[in-house]
């Protein structure tokens, strides 16, 4: 066999192994009730979870959970799925800033004795293109 | 008043531009059309000339439009609206006009024009069937910006449109002449310097992947296998160093700006450039087998079309909105993804038509590679260059997956790696392993005869050097604590392998000509890139560990790292061997060396103006005096954050930043400061501070009645009444003749210092006024509430407040310095490559000439045997 070949062969055969390890690797977006099944089973790898931050009548988050003073490591925070199940999610990190602002969150993580930990929170804010309002526009003519 | 000429004059230039490439393209493909390389219908030539250059004068005028609407702050237009402000400095005006996609767009254009100028003046011989490429290329690119509608088709998106026809909101209806006082400005991320001058370096290294490419396709179209090469390669060179550059400029700026941590993020927007440059870097190793050994043309060809397409498909992964939820910083979707897809799609077909039409003809070279080939070594070099781009590649375009499953009405819901990290990892770094230990091989055997006992005699030395090199730093990293797992191990043997390797090729090359070593200066530079890596990453160390033993949830205690310390204001807190404090929040103030106090700047309602509280001065240069007017930069508050060593005593200052943009919906977008010691950067950002856009909580007004000269205790700090004056601090209050206004003179003795604090009283019409005075540091309000003359007893209301804090992350990065001067090392060796070619863009220019065909193969240096 010509030494080009055994290359080729090499090379296939990695390119392969590179597809496996992505297809491995790769996260899946579930609902709450799928993680909480993956966990059941023994299945602790991280999922991707879409959800929304239920609000009360004035547009408050509810059930947010973040005190500095005690831990400032520690946050924890209720998310409904897109089948409208809500979950306890904890985020052992600060709370995100522009939490409070945001429309949809995207979690990474898996499920732990009924709670969801989190490591990675991905926030989708309004964004400043579909901004409907400019400062100052009910002025008059300039 | 509202000016639409000039929107409609860069609409017009837009417009201009496009139909001058298409026809540019057209003439070029005719001129060159039935005619071999060098040969040209001479009046076709001429339209395409002309066509080209009013392409670019089109070009620069839409350039200059959209400029002048940035910087005469006419937001009108939306574009300005949306990415600049009033209060925006000129520098950063230039990097908002490259925020939005249009200007991306447009400065990706701009640099094609001026390398198709280059081309035009120094390729003669090639300008035709390369220009017609060019123009073609050009065509699709200002189709982007076109921002036309035919047929109920949008095609391209203007950066022209007016806010009025961008935004629907009622006051466009009432008064649509209704022009806003100010834009949304530029976002603050990109108020940097690097991002001033990364976006042009990366895009011109996106616009130099054409030139090989063109040149690649011209040779397929006009039968010239082998005559590209030349001038390809040179480009090809240039296009790695800036791209390269431009890369590592945005991996330096995220460093310095966002609070991920670290450079790299494997953020899609990153991987589709770093995919490209791999590509590139490869295809230029081809290119130089082909220039020397007469072997990988066909592998040249595939990688230079390879890169080109990959460029398109960066563009389309960032552009579409096909990213969706896998990016935080992707380009917001215009509506252009069918536009990209034709584009891409268009660009793959007839390229990879046109090389499979031509395969058969492309020379190959019939002799076998042996192991004592160094060719065979670089060829597998490159092999391993492209296998790590692929796995990125793979990974990467799991959103489009999804995407084109869900067009043919698949559901799928596969996601990115939970862990990118690790997943890029654990790939990227045999990557590493191979580029390093395969360009130090290679460059030893490139410049000798090669044969068993010439070849372990030239690699004993580098082999045992780097052998012994890595043992020792092996036994230090142990005697520091620290362990080394074996995939770390093999990296760090390979990579000081690649770095004595080429050295010992270095040092050997300097005595014969200096500038044949540009690709070994350029391979140590890799190396030590991998090295920082390797230390950087593999090695970091967060400080700011919450050490307080206070665990508020026990619910996961052993698995979750608590990596935030929360630190009270001049408190002090152990982290690693340092006491960290935090003294107070800072402004920058323009005039100012450094950051000003907040407590020494008196807020007025605008916004960039203050009053001096106190003398501001830097040693003995006074900048302000107490009363005058202060110009201050209010979007970013600086928080003073002192370590000290607690061994040696030395101290240094950090000033982490942070933003609070609520108007953007962004929070707080923090930055960190950065201590650079040599072997080590200490870096650290804020991750919250108190709600920001809350009152504070002040409990109730104590009242306290006072005589001139009493003590009393306020929230565990004790205070001296001093006395009562007239008030001096009265520019904000608009006090009138007639007006009284006093002050109390206390003086609060803090932890670490004093503070002088003034409540102000204020009779005005028999109106009584107050003003109380804060102080920050210990959280105390005083209000001066009433004066008794009579007695000579004073009122004043105390109130106290949360003290302020802020929770801090702090990590310590062990020798990062070798990551970025291994780029410049490479970008130097890139530079030397460059230089030794130069010539060969004279040669280009004499078509008449007949081109040495096989280039002069390296002298074998004749090594002595003790070499090194």
């Amino acid at each position: 066999m010509k030494k080009a070949h055994i290359l080729a062969i090499t090379v296939i055969a990695m390119a392969i192994g590179i597809i496996m390890s992505a297809a491995g690797d790769a996260s899946v977006y579930v609902s709450f009730r799928e993680a909480q099944q993956r966990a059941a089973e023994g299945n602790l790898t991280k999922v991707h979870v879409v959800g929304r931050l239920p609000r009360d009548g004035r547009q408050n988050i509810m059930g947010l959970e973040y005190n500095p003073t005690l831990d400032p490591n520690y946050f924890a925070f209720t998310l409904v799925d897109t089948n409208r199940i809500a979950q306890r999610v904890v985020y052992f990190n600060p709370k995100p800033q522009d939490f409070d602002k945001s429309e949809q969150v995207v979690i990474t993580g898996a499920m732990r004795n009924n709670v969801f930990v989190a490591d990675k929170i991905l926030l989708k804010c309004p964004s400043k293109y579909v901004e409907k309002d400019i400062k100052g526009a009910t002025a008059s003519v300039n | 008043m509202l000016n639409t000429f000039i929107g409609d004059a860069g609409h017009l230039s837009v417009i201009v531009a496009f139909v001058a490439a298409t026809v540019a393209a057209y003439s070029y493909y005719m001129a060159s059309r039935n005619q071999p390389l060098g040969e040209t219908d001479a009046s076709w030539l001429r339209i395409g000339r002309g066509a080209f250059l009013l392409h670019g004068v089109a070009v620069v005028s839409v350039i200059a439009c959209l400029f002048t609407i940035i910087y005469t702050h006419r937001y009108e237009y939306y574009y300005a609206w949306s990415h600049s402000s009033n209060h925006l400095p000129v520098y950063y005006m230039i990097s908002c006009f490259w925020e939005g996609q249009e200007g991306s767009f447009l400065l990706w254009i701009f640099w094609q024009v001026v390398l198709g100028f280059l081309i035009m003046r120094f390729n003669k011989r090639w300008e035709a069937p390369v220009m017609a490429i060019f123009a073609g290329v050009q065509l699709f690119l200002t189709s982007m910006i076109l921002g036309v509608v035919l047929g109920g088709v949008k095609i391209g998106s203007s950066p022209f449109i007016l806010l009025r026809d961008f935004l629907d909101i009622p006051v466009f209806k009432t008064n649509p002449n209704f022009i806003p006082k100010d834009g949304t400005g530029l976002n603050a991320l990109l108020q940097n310097y690097w991002m001033v001058i990364h976006p042009p370096t990366l895009f011109l290294g996106f616009a130099l992947t054409l030139v090989p490419f063109a040149f690649a396709i011209a040779g397929l179209w006009k039968g010239e296998y082998t005559k590209w090469v030349r001038p390809a390669l040179r480009w090809t060179l240039v296009g790695g160093l800036v791209l390269g550059v431009g890369i590592m400029m945005g991996a330096y700026w995220a460093y310095e700006t966002l609070n991920f941590g670290g450079y790299w993020n494997w953020d899609p927007v990153e991987n589709a450039v770093y995919i490209p440059w791999l590509v590139l870097v490869a295809s230029l190793h081809g290119l130089v087998l082909w220039q020397r050994s007469r072997t990988a043309l066909r592998t040249s060809f595939v990688l230079v079309i390879t890169t080109f397409l990959l460029v398109l498909y960066a563009t389309f992964l960032t552009r579409s909105g096909v990213l969706g939820n896998a990016s935080v910083h992707s380009f917001t979707d215009l509506g252009l993804s069918g536009q990209l897809i034709i584009y891409l799609g268009a660009f793959v077909v007839l390229a990879i038509a046109l090389l499979a039409y031509r395969w058969k003809q492309i020379p190959i070279s019939e002799k076998e590679l042996t192991t004592y080939n160094p060719e065979l070594w670089v060829f597998v070099g490159a092999t391993v260059l492209c296998l790590g781009a692929f796995q990125v590649l793979v990974t990467t375009s799991i959103p489009v997956y999804n995407a084109f499953l869900g067009f043919i009405g698949v559901k799928s819901n596969l996601a990115l790696p939970a862990d990118q990290i690790q997943h890029y990892t654990k790939i990227q770094l045999w990557m590493g392993v191979g580029v390093a230990f395969f360009s130090g091989l290679a460059q030893i055997m490139w410049w000798q005869k090669n044969d068993k006992s010439s070849l372990t005699n030239s690699l004993t030395v580098p082999g045992i050097l780097s052998l012994l090199s890595a043992a020792l730093v092996i036994l230090l990293v142990q005697y520091f604590g620290m362990t080394m797992n074996l995939t770390y191990i093999v990296l760090l043997t390979t990579g000081m392998f690649g770095v004595l390797a080429n050295l010992s090729m270095v040092l050997t090359l300097m005595r014969r000509k200096v500038s044949l070593s540009g690709g070994g200066v350029a391979h140590i530079g890799i190396a030590l890139m991998l090295l920082g890596i390797l230390a950087s990453a593999g090695y970091s160390k967060i400080i700011s560990q919450n050490v307080s033993g206070l665990l508020y949830s026990r619910e996961f205690p052993e698995e979750t790292n608590r990596d935030n310390v929360l630190l009270w204001r001049n408190d002090k807190a152990p982290m690693g061997k340092y006491d960290v404090s935090y003294t107070g929040q800072y402004l920058d103030v323009p005039k100012v060396p450094g950051y000003v106090d907040k407590q020494l700047l008196f807020r007025t309602a605008d916004e960039y103006k203050a009053l001096a509280r106190a003398d501001i001065k830097r040693g003995d240069k006074v900048y302000y005096k107490a009363g005058d007017t202060v110009d201050i930069l209010p979007e970013n508050t600086y928080y003073r954050v002192e370590y000290k060593d607690r061994k040696t005593g030395e101290a240094f200052v950090l000033y982490p930043r942070g933003q609070v943009n609520e108007e953007m919906g962004e929070g707080l977008l923090a930055s960190p400061d950065i201590k650079k010691f040599l072997d080590h950067d200490i870096y650290s950002h804020i991750s919250a501070v108190p709600p920001p856009d809350k009152e504070k909580d002040w409990s109730e007004v104590k009242e306290h009645v006072l005589s001139v000269g009493d003590t009393i205790f306020l929230n565990d700090y004790f205070a001296v009444f001093r006395g009562v004056e007239p008030a001096h601090q009265t520019a904000g209050l608009g006090l009138t003749k007639g007006d009284l206004a006093i002050q109390g003179d206390f003086l609060v003795f803090g932890e670490n210092r004093q503070y002088h604090v003034h409540p102000v009283f204020v009779v005005r019409n028999r109106m009584i006024g107050r003003v109380p005075d804060e102080v920050d540091d210990l959280g105390l309000r005083l209000s001066f509430l009433n004066v008794d003359p009579t007695k000579g007893k004073f009122t004043f209301g105390v109130s106290t407040a949360q003290k302020d804090y802020i929770i801090l992350k702090a990590v310590e990065k062990p020798f990062i310095n070798l990551l970025w001067s291994g780029t410049l090392l490479m970008a130097v060796g890139f530079g030397m490559a460059i230089y030794k070619r130069r010539r060969d863009v004279e040669v280009a220019l004499k078509p008449t000439q007949p081109e040495a065909d096989a280039a002069p193969r390296p002298r074998p240096i004749q090594k002595k045997r003790q070499a090194a």
